[in-house]
């Protein structure tokens, strides 16, 4: 029983990651951010590959979308172009990962301590989480929830399809971050496991820190209760989607180098990973940190007991959980006027 | 309608496609499954696009529609088009289980909801025995009439074709109606239709209802396009695709879902036939290629390609004229008692700790105006909320006709004869002036969702759009009747505001804060009309905060302040009165 609680706590906190991902995202770019599981590939799969010395696709493929986020900036600044805004774009969105892909290119084929490897795949797919919100997102910001997130599914596909070029079909491991591990009966701890508490806490405290006491944080927040509002006082909230879009993608990418080396991952695994992930902020409401959090240790246990007891309904039960928290939800919530437009 | 003829021509398009020579039989198919998945997405474009309610999970009701005729036509050797009514039914009667859950949750919740039953569903067909579990069943029988088996696709075709074409004309004849304005004003939140008798869980349902049996007769036809069927295309991917279909083809249009599917579908076959020929054959490149055309095609027209392409098209709809001689019976107005027909007796509303109203009391007597004033916050909107039923009273009576209110719901009071305007304008943007105004007249119709979409609730219609248009001639908007309300200027949506509600033909008005954002000229014409409404018999209950105006009006004024009613009388008593002036102006005795 205890065993199972724990599996289930280490992937609950995975869970909580990606769940506190997703609703940051949603509550500044009002997109339900889909390709949330291709962040996990992608960062797991770079991570892994790194370490077998090779060069991940993923690092040319920031590249090419820093390029159209480049080209894409022109076409829209074409009225008022200005030198400083062209150099400004090209540095952000050429050079940086152009430089990125060199560093890579050059560490690929040598033997690095892997907190470098992790440090590259960071970097990689927090640029490509960057540009995907510059190309994909920001010319449809003001549309309507549906709108975005159909583009999010989009996104998801396109994602997932590169993913399968870059990695091929077959499922990859990274090695671990620590091979430490001890035992207080009856119960086994790995330093793996371990590094996934103590890595999830301490980004829960540091987004928590963020939002309650930086600049950025709070114009984030700003943007996430009204985007005029926001607009208004000099917030740039195409800035801020920006922001709220790295976050997501380097939180993607470090859940994804925290689970890689626990269980084997495929092009397409992080999908359903970033669905859990989504159960989790569905049952938080989209809006509250700490709830998100504790849903995702539950969603976790939830799972890691049903695939023990009934494993054939494991991702059913899983799914399932969300019907009777929306139905309490929405009948305990007040009668509010909302109006989706 | 003026549509008709493009409809008639569209259809006879459709039906000179196959025996035109050299066509190739592929694209027959093609036509086949866009037929099949405009059918579906038609019924996203009622529930998602109109009505606001997003559901991913529409692929699981064309599920039930094909599995409940694989399994009779089958098991049982019952004739397809016996089990046509049966697999409407099944998804309908599942329509109605999962709305009933499912349809009352809001925001984003729904969404998530349907993907989580779509999931959950979709396991189940692939895991129970009588519907063959993760193989299906096959030797589904073709479609017959008499002889004539439609085996082929392009026999098929006319069948499927048939329904779109019939569905189309269906669902406008749906939104074009009584039923229609209700499921249009869904969007705009539930308290101003609620206000005007609309009842939105009921109004969800119904649309509910209809996607799924939309969805269901497609997998009906799926089912004896395919003869076999098997858990795969029921499953969440599809739902989600069927969103897509309506998404990219213009979600608020039944003709967008028809050119969404066909661009999906085409799109989907040229991307597998070509790619491989141009990139040799790396796996899923189609999914690559479908995903970023996707987001760009939302990033060029975002509500859509139908709009974006009817811009260049010179269609114009026409709007049929209106015969002024049709009219309404007057509602049946129960008799006030001892001539007040609003009667608030120590109203009390507490918000947790903070008490809103405090014991307020106080009266609408027959034909007079009485002004609701006090400073921000006083209150006066929260006793608009109390007497229209919006918010439940913590203490106290509030009796309308005589008739004490115990958490009776808006509609009921609206029923009473109480309508009302809103502080901030409750409109449907995306309908005309006079279409908005008609759904004041809602409970004054009749006709259902069934005689719309047959289009026999044309003279209880006729009779609306009269009525509506009496009202809006009377507000003096005649000129602006068929725009849209969200084109018109802040003062004169207000305006729009007062004729829906005496489309409702009130023997009470409630007006919050009618003066607002009108010009001089505006607000004269303004009270010049409320003058009129008192002495043709009805009442007024107005909060204003313009005091030249309320002053020059009201028969009596009652001052509230942090939730106390302050000071009652005539204008001339109110404005010497020391208390209102403390209130207003601060001064210390």
């Amino acid at each position: 029983m205890l065993f199972l609680l724990q599996d289930g706590i280490t992937n609950g906190a995975i869970y909580a990651l990606l769940g506190l991902a997703l609703v940051l995202v949603f509550a500044v770019t009002r997109v339900i951010l889909i390709p949330q599981g291709e962040f996990v590939t992608y960062g797991a799969l770079t991570y892994a590959t790194l370490a077998s010395g090779q060069v991940p696709g993923t690092a040319r493929l920031a590249v090419a979308m820093g390029v159209v986020a480049f080209v894409l900036d022109l076409v829209m600044r074409r009225r008022a172009l200005r030198p400083a805004l062209i150099v400004q774009s090209l540095l952000i969105n050429v050079a940086l990962p152009t430089a990125i892909l060199a560093l890579t290119l050059t560490l690929a084929d040598r033997q690095t301590p892997i907190a470098i490897d992790i440090a590259l795949s960071l970097l990689i797919v927090g640029t490509i989480g960057l540009y995907l919100y510059r190309i994909a997102f920001a010319p449809i910001a003001h549309t309507s929830v549906l709108v975005l997130l159909i583009a999010a599914v989009g996104c998801h596909l396109a994602l997932q399809g590169i993913g399968l070029v870059f990695f091929g079909a077959e499922g990859q491991r990274g090695p671990p971050l620590s091979n430490a591990a001890f035992t207080i009966d009856p119960l086994r701890f790995t330093g793996q496991s371990i590094a996934v508490y103590v890595v999830t806490l301490a980004l829960i405290i540091a987004l928590w820190l963020l939002f309650s006491f930086t600049l950025y944080g709070k114009a984030l927040r700003a943007t996430a209760v009204n985007r005029l509002g926001a607009r208004l006082v000099g917030i740039r909230t195409a800035l801020s989607g920006q922001i709220a879009f790295l976050l997501a993608a380097v939180i993607g990418a470090i859940s994804g180098i925290l689970i890689v080396p626990i269980t084997t991952l495929y092009y397409d695994t992080g999908f359903l990973i970033g669905l859990k992930g989504f159960v989790a902020a569905i049952i938080g409401g989209l809006v509250s940190y700490p709830l998100t959090a504790i849903a995702a240790l539950l969603v976790g246990s939830v799972e890691a007991f049903s695939s023990f007891y009934a494993s054939n309904f494991k991702e059913v039960i899983v799914f399932a959980l969300i019907i009777p928290v929306l139905l309490l939800r929405s009948l305990a919530a007040p009668a509010v006027d909302e109006e989706n437009e | 309608m003026a549509q008709r003829l493009p409809v008639m021509l569209f259809a006879l398009m459709m039906a000179a496609i196959p025996f035109v020579p050299g066509m190739p039989p592929f694209w027959i198919v093609l036509l086949d499954n866009i037929g099949l998945s405009a059918l579906v997405a038609m019924g996203l474009v009622l529930l998602t696009g109109v009505g606001g309610l997003t559901s991913f999970g529409q692929a699981a009701f064309c599920g039930f529609g094909a599995y409940t005729t694989a399994v009779l036509t089958t098991a049982y050797g019952l004739s397809p088009w016996l089990t046509l009514p049966l697999s409407l039914i099944v998804s309908g009667v599942f329509a109605v289980a999962l709305g009933l859950i499912t349809a009352r949750l809001s925001g984003h919740y729904l969404p998530l909801g349907t993907i989580a039953w779509g999931l959950g569903l979709f396991y189940l067909f692939s895991k129970l025995e009588f519907l063959g579990r993760n193989d299906g069943i096959s030797a589904i029988p073709p479609l017959a009439i008499g002889s004539l088996k439609m085996i082929s696709p392009d026999a098929i075709y006319f069948a499927i074709w048939a329904a779109v074409i019939l569905c189309a004309v269906v669902t406008m004849n749906l939104l074009d109606s009584r039923t229609g304005r209700a499921i249009r004003a869904l969007r705009r939140g539930h308290v101003a239709a609620e206000a005007f008798g609309i009842h939105p869980p009921r109004t969800k349902l119904l649309v509910f209802i209809y996607a799924a049996v939309l969805a269901g007769l497609s997998g009906w036809l799926y089912a004896h396009f395919q003869r076999a069927v098997n858990p795969t295309p029921f499953g969440a991917q599809a739902g989600i695709e069927y969103l897509f279909v309506a998404v990219v083809g213009g979600a608020g249009y039944v003709w967008g879902g028809v050119l969404g599917a066909a661009i999906v579908v085409v799109l989907k076959e040229v991307l597998q036939d070509y790619l491989p020929y141009l990139f040799h054959g790396e796996g899923q490149l189609e999914t690559i290629v479908f995903g970023m055309l996707l987001v760009a095609l939302l990033q060029l027209a975002p509500n859509g390609v139908w709009p974006w392409l009817m811009r260049w098209l010179p269609l114009k709809q026409t709007r049929k004229a209106i015969d002024p001689s049709l009219k309404l019976p007057p509602r049946r107005k129960p008799a006030a008692i001892d001539d007040s027909l609003l009667i608030i007796d120590h109203a009390r509303k507490e918000f947790g700790g903070v008490v809103a109203i405090n014991d307020v009391s106080f009266d609408v007597g027959a034909r007079e105006i009485v002004a609701l004033i006090g400073p921000n916050g006083a209150g006066k909107s929260t006793t608009f909320n109390l007497v229209t039923g919006v918010l439940p009273l913590s203490s106290g009576t509030i009796s309308v006709m005589g008739q004490t209110l115990e958490h009776a719901k808006p509609q009921d009071i609206t029923r009473l004869g109480v309508s009302r305007t809103f502080q901030h304008v409750k409109l449907v943007a995306d309908m005309t002036v006079l279409e908005n105004v008609a759904l004041g007249a809602h409970l004054r119709g009749h006709a259902g969702a069934i005689k719309s979409m047959l289009r026999l609730d044309r003279g209880d219609e006729a009779r609306l759009l009269a009525e509506a248009m009496r009202q809006i001639e009377r507000v003096g908007l005649s000129a602006q009747a068929d725009m849209l309300a969200g084109n018109l200027s802040l003062g004169q949506q207000r305006i729009v505001e007062i004729a829906r509600a005496l489309c409702a033909d009130p023997s009470l008005l409630l007006l919050d804060e009618p003066a607002a954002g009108l010009r001089h000229m505006e607000k004269q014409q303004l009270a010049a009309l409320l003058r009129n409404l008192r002495d043709s018999g009805m009442s007024v209950l107005l909060v204003e905060h313009d005091m030249g105006f309320v002053m020059g009006l009201a028969n009596r004024v009652v001052v509230l302040d942090f939730g106390t009613r302050i000071a009652e009388g005539s204008p001339e008593a109110i404005k010497t009165n020391p208390d209102v002036i403390r209130a207003y102006l601060g001064a210390t005795p």
